[in-house]
């Protein structure tokens, strides 16, 4: 049989969590198709075509589907799950919104945000990722969220083959407005090599201002806790967490951020933690490689100019 | 409109959890069990739209052991009109629940349910969608501001990108997200009004819906702990460490 990964993609471009996703249903042995549901879509489709391990793309496209609204891509992919015994897609807020509608109607229970596959067992974090569960389906159609930071881009240089389908997507009930996105140049927060992160103790927006400068100097991505996005500092797509976003950097700078289980489980798989914080007892201290007790006022200038010295 | 709120009692998000020596999953004897998170901001939106006359009749509901009642409590007490409790010690899937809610939004005739976009327990995130699924009802994940309407809900969705607003025809279903609202610490006097207040008590059995689950759990551990690293004195430090011991900058 075969699984269909579901492409994270904006219709003209594809996002890396496509690659690891399919790197992760790889891991179950079956062939791989790439289902392309936009609008527009052909550059996300001729992109995923590239990937290493595809059969092939299949792309549909429709109104309903430009910004992949829950309804229809449970519609769509209902369309096509009779060729498929696995349906897979990464755990961002696009899929998490519809893959359920999915294994509803497959009468399945979905594995959500996946971070592991043992033959037929997948692992994934409950409890903040205090606890570690091992679950196997017991029969039927399985649909599965993985989380991307656990898995490694699929590499390229595939050449999948490529068709379109069309598919009936009656009244839905749904209909979109409006989107505000936050504009931003710098890499995203669950791809980045680099991610520094402010929570309470920044004390406004403005000083994100500091956060911002290092975070240019490195190339990272900036984060933040759920105090931090609460208090109005920085956008709600800011936030690092159980909650929020799962990211694992190669290196992740916590300031002015306690460490509270909730924050933790978003960060802890990051390779190296780095901390600021004015409290020698706060808990992120326990996760962090290295840690500096010190004011965070006083420590990202002087951080700014040790980077520097050694030419950022 | 008539508005459900699925509530459901889960480890307080306090209480760091335990896994059993057995590894058959995570001890939850003598620990404190609170309303999952997102399902107060359910409860708390449930009664403001009570409280603006946009909710005719507020009905909190729990799938779940005799204690579970507690939680219905808290929604009652919180001012939610009353309670429909489904009594299992099963640990149910999301999709058994769904399922539940689905026989009871029917026999309630609910135009709305508000829930939580994730138990903070197992956090499968999927109860919400499987739900709208089986009702074939729209869905507005991840809520950040509700506006009703006429036969219709404006939801504003908290997305990986930053914030999408979709419109959804009534009867729809809402997922809570950690900025819709910040509910509200139940008064005493609401605390003892809420004892008088009704609650329904029946089995799935009752309801005529199957909870075989679909997945069974081989194991439950520990995740390996991470060692606490070093302090260093100086920023010049932190940055020499981090370029010439880890080699991340
Ligand atoms: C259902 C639920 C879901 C949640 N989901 C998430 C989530 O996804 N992500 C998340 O992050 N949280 C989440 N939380 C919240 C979490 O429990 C914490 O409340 C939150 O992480 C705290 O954020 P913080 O560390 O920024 O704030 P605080 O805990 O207030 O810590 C601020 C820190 O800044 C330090 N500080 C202050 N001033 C300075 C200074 N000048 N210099 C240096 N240090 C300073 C202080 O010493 C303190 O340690 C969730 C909570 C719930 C109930
Ligand atoms: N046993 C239950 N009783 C009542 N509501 C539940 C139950 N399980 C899940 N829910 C609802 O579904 C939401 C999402 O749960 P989950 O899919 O398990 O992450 C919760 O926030 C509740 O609103």
């Amino acid at each position: 049989m075969a699984t269909l990964v579901v492409a994270e993609h904006n219709n003209t471009s594809l996002s890396e969590a496509t690659s690891k996703t399919v790197s992760a249903a790889k891991a179950l042995g079956t062939d791989i198709d790439i289902l392309v549901a936009g609008q527009g879509a052909s550059a996300a489709s001729e992109a995923a075509a590239q990937i290493d391990g595809v059969r092939a793309v299949i792309t549909v496209e429709h109104d309903l589907l430009a910004r992949q609204m829950p309804e229809a891509m449970e519609a769509t992919i209902m369309a096509l799950m009779d060729g498929y015994d696995t349906v897979m897609a990464a755990d961002t807020t696009t899929h998490k919104a519809y893959m359920p509608r999915v294994a509803a109607k497959l009468d399945t229970q979905q594995i959500s945000s996946v971070t592991g596959i043992d033959g037929d067992v997948f692992e994934r974090p409950i409890y903040a990722g205090n606890a570690l569960a091992y679950v196997k389906s017991t029969g039927g159609k399985k649909v599965v969220t993985v989380r991307t930071t656990a898995f490694p881009l699929s590499g390229d240089g595939g050449s999948a083959a490529s068709e379109s389908k069309s598919v009936e997507i009656g009244d839905t009930g749904s209909t979109f407005v409006s989107e505000e996105l936050t504009k931003s140049d710098r890499p995203e927060l669950t791809g980045a090599k680099i991610v520094i992160s402010g929570g309470r103790g920044m004390g406004s927006g403005e000083n994100f201002a500091l956060i911002d400068t290092i975070a240019d100097k490195l190339g990272a991505a900036v984060g933040a806790s759920r105090a931090a996005v609460d208090a109005g500092y920085v956008p709600n797509d800011y936030q690092v967490g159980q909650t929020g976003k799962a990211v694992a950097p190669q290196l992740y700078i916590a300031v002015g951020i306690s460490g509270a289980i909730q924050h933790l489980a978003g960060m802890k798989d990051s390779k190296v933690i780095a901390a600021i914080n004015k409290d020698e007892e706060a808990p992120i201290f326990q996760v962090a490689d290295y840690g500096l007790v010190a004011d965070l006022f006083k420590a990202l200038p002087e951080l700014d100019a040790e980077l520097a010295k050694i030419g950022y | 409109m008539k508005v459900l709120v699925p509530v459901k009692r889960v480890l307080d998000y306090n209480v760091k959890a335990r896994v059993k020596p057995d590894q058959t999953g995570v001890d939850l004897s003598n620990v404190k069990m609170s309303m999952n998170p997102f399902d107060e901001i359910a409860v708390e939106e449930a009664v403001r739209m009570q409280e603006a006359g946009t909710a005719t009749e507020t009905i909190a509901v729990s799938v779940g052991p005799a204690k579970a009642q507690e939680t219905i409590r808290t929604a009652l007490a919180m001012g939610m009109d009353r309670g429909v409790h489904i009594t299992t010690d099963e640990d149910l899937e999301p999709l058994a629940v769904a399922k539940i809610l689905k026989a009871v939004a029917e026999a309630e005739g609910a135009e709305l349910v508000l829930m939580g976009k994730q138990a903070i327990d197992n956090d499968y995130g999927a109860t919400g969608g499987m739900f709208a699924a089986l009702m074939d009802w729209p869905i507005g994940q991840y809520a950040n501001t509700l506006a009703p309407g006429e036969g219709t809900i404006e939801v504003k969705r908290e997305i990986d990108g930053g914030l999408q607003t979709v419109t959804l025809k009534l009867p729809a279903v809402v997922t809570t997200d950690l900025r819709l609202n910040e509910p509200r610490y139940a008064s005493l006097p609401n605390i003892m009004k809420a004892k008088r207040k009704p609650i329904e008590a029946k089995t799935p059995e009752d309801l005529g819906v199957d909870t075989t689950p679909r997945l069974t759990i081989v194991k439950v551990t520990e995740p390996k702990t991470r060692e606490a690293g070093v302090i260093v004195e100086t920023v010049a430090e932190l940055v020499d460490k981090l370029k010439n011991e880890a080699g991340v900058i």
